[in-house]
């Protein structure tokens, strides 16, 4: 186990962000955004480059002051003792070259309050637990970029932090490290721990995520839960594998049709049900019937598109 | 246990890795060194221009009569030749080293012909001191008494007493003595400026660039992170003074048989040291704030050691105009440089070595640094975290001030 579970917090939100607002130069970059991050869940932040995520983090961690509106930890209005509650994992990211693996992740986590003993111990158990203890006395500058980016990654949690704020986390990680990790966040999340993962890659989200934001522009336009999110942008189409002869069918406007497998487009005001009522009528063996649910990727390019009209 | 104050963990960390650096060791060794190095050549040296380390005979010819007293001076004897020829062929024989004529007019012309085989562009001081003397005391030789041929020898023994504004003698005399003290310590608070700056924009230029900044604003705020930045830094930069300074008494211990002497003589004014040591604090913050804004707004490390040359050219400026101090050491424009903060630490430790500095002075000097400090510190702060983040952007200076007053 990488991190003692939370207890005692029941269902309130851990973070409660409402209404802020931002601006650098007259300019809005971040326009009254309102969300929340519920104990024990992945959630996830997405919007193209220059939509205000990292502004917005800025202000999660108070790193930047919101013009107006709020930002609250485990209720409280954010200050010098909640930021102790939170583990923040930059884009870019940075430890101090001379210094060693073991200095590095015991100095952070004295800024989060940490007392040393307990720093020294979990520092061990986390080296262990990513196979990195033979380099806890290397110095950051002689360890490759992968291997930093594990470290850092270890300084965001050594604290044992109630909220995660990770950004970009998997980039220039091999899949053995992005498995390791994906499986540590959900073994956080397992612990009543939250995680905000802000990144540009849609299957993530999807592999991840149980809650996102999407912002675009400033402004949120989309949020909730990731399923319900990808039902209300379903097409109007099914996936089909089948055997025999599919014909004419009511209600399809148009089909992609393979040899064995085809996707009909359905006509507005035609139900999945319908058409697959007339394909059992007429006999043709159904495979797979799937009601189609597009990937996130073209509901972001959707959302996207929609808000530069 | 409750974690330890997080102010206290910063100036720990930049403290412990401020000492650590090989530029800071090199350069806390290095001050001695030189020092050491200086004394050294400064032995050699007046080891190979003293005049005459063993006794030496030195010939002459008498052509004018009556120089036959006094042939002993010093470590060198004179040795009287009956013609030039005979001292010349004592010459070739190594027997003297050189020899003199002293010719049938001199009463009238003052002519002495020196013949050597040594080549120098001037003749030893050592050996003109003691032909000098020994004419001279010749020619006075039974015209006047001895104790009055001394003082025509050496007829001016300076000494000069100060006056205090009531006419009572003042504590203290001054001259180069009281000067040397000063001096070393305006030196030291330049060199701890310089030094200490640029640390501090090293390393807030190296988190800037690695995000490192980031992860420390997210877990202390502004105030925690400039205070123990500035103060761990000054810490070691105080190190590194008390290691100069401790080296002194080692240094001159060696110097003492040729400088000592002279620092023997030295008295610090009165109060010296209390107001040395503020000017150096003050001095030392005034220029870390200044330090920490321009890392602030600077977008690279680089950048900001060109900017901040801006400020540290006028701390040293007076430096450059000792000379000129200490031919007018009450121009008005000294009191300019007194009150500015900026070239005011230096300053006023330089002038306390040479005249004294009025109280108001003072007063009006350590005013305008404090202000100047918590002013700068409180414009820091507040554009500290927005400019921090704007990496590659660097605002106008007018940019600055309306951010700071907005907040």
């Amino acid at each position: 186990m990488i991190d003692r579970p939370v207890t005692g917090q029941g269902n309130k939100a851990l973070l409660e962000i409402s209404g802020i607002t931002k601006s650098f130069d007259h300019t809005r970059v971040v326009d009254n955004i309102s969300f929340d991050i519920r104990p024990g869940e992945i959630f996830g932040l997405i919007g193209p480059n220059g939509a205000g995520k990292t502004t917005t983090i800025r202000m999660v961690m108070d790193i930047i002051k919101p013009d107006t509106g709020q930002v609250k930890v485990l209720g409280e209005i954010l200050s010098e003792a909640t930021k102790d509650n939170i583990g923040y994992l930059p884009e870019e990211r940075g430890l101090y070259k001379k210094l060693t693996v073991m200095q590095s992740l015991l100095y952070i986590a004295s800024l989060k309050g940490v007392e040393e003993g307990r720093a020294r111990q979990r520092a061990g158990e986390l080296l262990e637990h990513v196979g990195m203890a033979a380099h806890r006395n290397k110095k950051v500058e002689e360890l490759s970029r992968g291997m930093s980016q594990l470290i850092q990654f270890l300084t965001t949690i050594i604290h044992e932090p109630r909220l995660m704020i990770m950004d970009e986390p998997f980039a220039n990680l091999d899949p053995v490290n992005t498995e390791l990790l994906k499986e540590m966040l959900f073994e956080l999340r397992g612990q009543g721990r939250s995680v905000i993962l802000s990144t540009h890659r849609m299957n993530e989200v999807e592999e991840l995520c149980d809650r996102i934001f999407m912002i675009n522009k400033g402004r949120g336009v989309l949020y909730g839960e990731l399923k319900e999110i990808k039902s209300r942008y379903r097409r109007n189409s099914v996936f089909l594998d089948y055997q025999g002869e599919l014909g004419e069918l009511k209600g399809v406007a148009t089909r992609r049709e393979q040899p064995g497998a085809a996707e009909l487009i359905l006509e507005d005001g035609t139900t999945p049900g319908q058409i697959l009522e007339q394909l059992v009528r007429r006999g043709v063996t159904i495979n797979r019937y799937e009601v189609s649910t597009p990937p996130l990727h073209d509901i972001f390019l959707q959302v996207v598109g929609e808000s530069h009209e | 246990m409750k974690a330890m104050n997080k102010t206290y963990l910063i100036f720990r960390h930049e403290f412990v890795n401020t000492v650590k650096r090989t530029g800071f060791i090199i350069m806390t060794l290095v001050v001695p060194l030189v020092a050491l190095l200086g004394i050294g050549i400064y032995h050699t040296v007046s080891g190979i221009s003293k005049p005459v380390a063993e006794a030496e005979k030195v010939g002459y010819v008498d052509k004018a009569g009556g120089f036959d007293q006094f042939t002993s001076q010093g470590k060198i004897t004179l040795v009287l030749f009956n013609n030039p020829d005979d001292a010349n062929q004592a010459l070739v024989r190594k027997e003297i080293k050189e020899y003199f004529v002293i010719p049938p007019d001199y009463i009238s012309s003052g002519v002495v012909s020196r013949y050597t085989m040594q080549k120098e562009l001037y003749p030893p001081p050592a050996v003109m001191n003691a032909i000098n003397t020994f004419l001279l005391k010749n020619l006075l030789a039974g015209e006047v008494p001895a104790a009055t041929a001394a003082r025509i020898e050496a007829p001016l023994n300076l000494v000069t007493v100060t006056l205090t504004a009531s006419g009572e003698v003042a504590p203290e005399q001054g001259g180069f003595g009281s000067f040397v003290f000063p001096g070393i310590f305006s030196l030291l608070l330049v060199l701890a400026i310089i030094f200490s700056s640029t640390y501090l924009l090293q390393g807030l230029g190296e988190e800037k660039e690695n995000r490192l900044i980031e992860i420390l604003l997210s877990s202390v705020s502004t105030g925690q992170l400039l205070t123990g930045k500035v103060l761990g830094i000054g810490t070691a930069g105080l190190v590194q003074v008390v290691v100069w300074v401790g080296s002194a008494p080692l240094l001159l211990n060696l110097a003492s048989s040729s400088i000592g002497g002279f620092l023997s003589t030295v008295q610090l004014p009165a109060g010296f040291l209390i107001l040395a040591i503020i000017y150096f604090i003050l001095g030392y913050l005034l220029f870390a704030v200044i330090s920490a804004s321009i890392g602030a707004v600077s977008s690279s490390s680089r950048e900001g050691q060109q900017l901040i040359t801006i400020f540290t050219l006028p701390a040293v400026s007076p430096l450059w105009f000792i000379s000129l101090l200490m031919m007018f050491p009450n121009n008005p424009v000294w009191i300019g440089l007194t009150i500015f903060p900026l070239t005011a630490p230096v300053a006023v430790m330089i002038r306390l070595g040479v005249t004294d500095v009025p109280a108001w002075q003072l007063a009006a000097s350590i005013a305008t640094l404090v202000v100047s400090i918590i002013a700068v510190l409180m414009i820091t702060v507040r554009v500290f975290r927005i400019y921090l983040l704007m990496y590659g952007k660097r605002p106008g200076l007018g940019k600055v001030l309306v951010m700071a007053f907005k907040g």
